[in-house]
């Protein structure tokens, strides 16, 4: 029992219909709370004296970049959980986070280039942090372009849960020589030692954002995991009417 | 360690018989970075300046170009599966054809390099460095290939796949290889070859072993 016993209770996908049924609800309204509140937020939000409005394009992008790295995690760890119990609905999350993940880093780029525009002068720099994200846009691009180029769907998931794993062992490896090779992003400033250096007026309305942020993916990765069950006991049963009139 | 060298010589046997990836290899090495010349101007110093950089990243490309057949034809004709039922752990059946691969694509590069660096104006003097980076740094290119070979087996469009999950994977290579060979950055470029180094101490037990995880999912 322990560990096992509480997987395989997971494990049982009629049980994540029921309770996700129930739980769905709930969690849309306190994720469309949050973000109600983070726009509010942001907007209320003093402008910035050196960046001027366009600090706002801030409220988006630096969750957005959080939520990039957070889906890539739950990726990997999806992966891992599927790899080594076969557990179904882990391989379900770790499908339908990727496409989650890839539009998140890729909200992360587009605001990020809409805010360097102004205040760098510079669509695109080749600077250490924002390759890395590209990066790993690439590397989720990868991650769906494996999952779906076999005839067999069982194969593309454990080549693609693979290739997450492969891929998560491989991101602090280039993270550490892209930052190594260039450098001109600002460095951390709401995770680090000594307390965030951001002023509480920007930091709330970015914290409120960043709570809305996770709320949010988690909404749509169980949307996304309830249409994916539906749509696979939909093939079965077309499989078996089709079997049962041939 | 005998079924090892017997693999290891049945692909290079097989590579030169049916003489093509080994020397596709190479040939595209030479002429895709003697395009650069075309476009990026004749001026020595621009060429010079780039060089490294050019013959780095054209290492990596035809590193690419055999991958998709590495495991391929093998399991197409059923031998993998031999091999996976043989006392040879699948991970060493690994490791031989990833070596296969660097001694037929790799091995002929450090040739062509210094001859692709002098025609594109690089100091005669910096061509060891760049020679000991390539060197240090193609092994793990092979390594790498091999996982993406092993995970695109059977799939549709394999080689243009395989490009796609690779490439990204080798970025910290191509930084560090160029770093290496750079004679205009500072010191020794010990640093960098050290972690050259290191990256192929990490690839040489890990990528085997995740590419036979892989080529077990095929075999299923």
């Amino acid at each position: 029992m322990g560990l096992r016993g509480s997987m395989h209770r997971f494990a049982n996908p009629a049980r994540f219909m029921r309770v996700s049924q129930i739980v769905l609800p709930w969690l849309a309204t306190v994720t469309v709370l949050f973000l109600a509140a983070g726009l509010v937020l942001s907007f209320l939000a003093p402008p910035d004296y050196q960046q001027g409005e366009s600090v706002r394009i801030m409220f988006v992008h630096v969750p957005a970049a959080w939520m990039a790295m957070c889906a890539y995690t739950s990726l990997a760890l999806a992966s891992a959980a599927a790899l080594i119990w076969r557990h179904p609905l882990a391989e379900i999350a770790a499908e339908e986070t990727a496409p989650l993940g890839a539009t998140f880093t890729g909200l992360c780029l587009v605001s990020g280039s809409l805010w360097g525009q102004p205040m760098w002068g510079t669509w695109w720099a080749w600077d250490a942090r924002m390759t890395s994200v590209l990066v790993l846009f690439f590397l989720y691009l990868g991650y769906m372009a494996l999952l779906n180029a076999f005839d067999d769907p069982t194969r593309g998931r454990r080549a693609a849960a693979i290739l997450a794993l492969v891929g998560f062992v491989n991101v602090p490896i280039i993270k550490f020589s892209v930052e190594w090779w260039n450098t001109l992003h600002q460095p951390a400033s709401v995770l680090r030692m000594g307390g965030p250096t951001i002023d509480p007026s920007i930091l709330w309305p970015l914290l409120v954002m960043a709570v809305a942020f996770t709320l949010l993916f988690v909404t749509l990765l169980v949307i996304r995991m309830r249409a994916a069950l539906i749509e696979r006991k939909i093939r079965v049963l077309d499989a078996a009417a089709s079997g049962a009139l041939g | 360690m005998v079924s090892f060298k017997a693999l290891l010589l049945r692909d290079l046997r097989l590579a030169f018989r049916q003489g093509g990836d080994g020397a596709m290899a190479v040939i595209f090495f030479v002429l895709a970075a003697l395009l650069f010349p075309f476009g990026l101007g004749p001026e020595p110093e621009a060429l010079a300046r780039d060089a490294v950089g050019i013959v780095w990243v054209m290492a990596l490309l035809a590193s690419l170009l055999a991958l998709d057949r590495l495991f391929q034809g093998d399991w197409e004709d059923g031998s993998l599966d031999l091999m996976a039922l043989s006392p040879l752990p699948l991970e060493l059946v690994v490791l031989a054809k990833a070596l296969g691969h660097w001694l037929v694509s790799g091995l002929p590069l450090l040739i062509a390099a210094p001859i692709v660096a002098s025609m594109l104006q690089f100091d005669a003097s910096g061509l060891p460095r760049l020679v000991a980076a390539l060197a240090l740094g193609t092994p793990t290119l092979s390594l790498l290939g091999a996982v993406g070979a092993a995970l695109t087996l059977g799939a549709r469009r394999a080689a243009v796949l395989v490009s796609l999950l690779v490439l990204p994977l080798e970025i910290p290579l191509l930084i560090f290889g160029v770093a290496a060979a750079d004679p205009a950055a500072t010191g020794d470029g010990s640093t960098q070859f050290m972690v050259l180094g290191a990256l192929l101490a990490l690839a040489l037990p890990l990528c085997p072993w995740a590419a036979a995880a892989a080529l077990r999912q095929a075999l299923d």
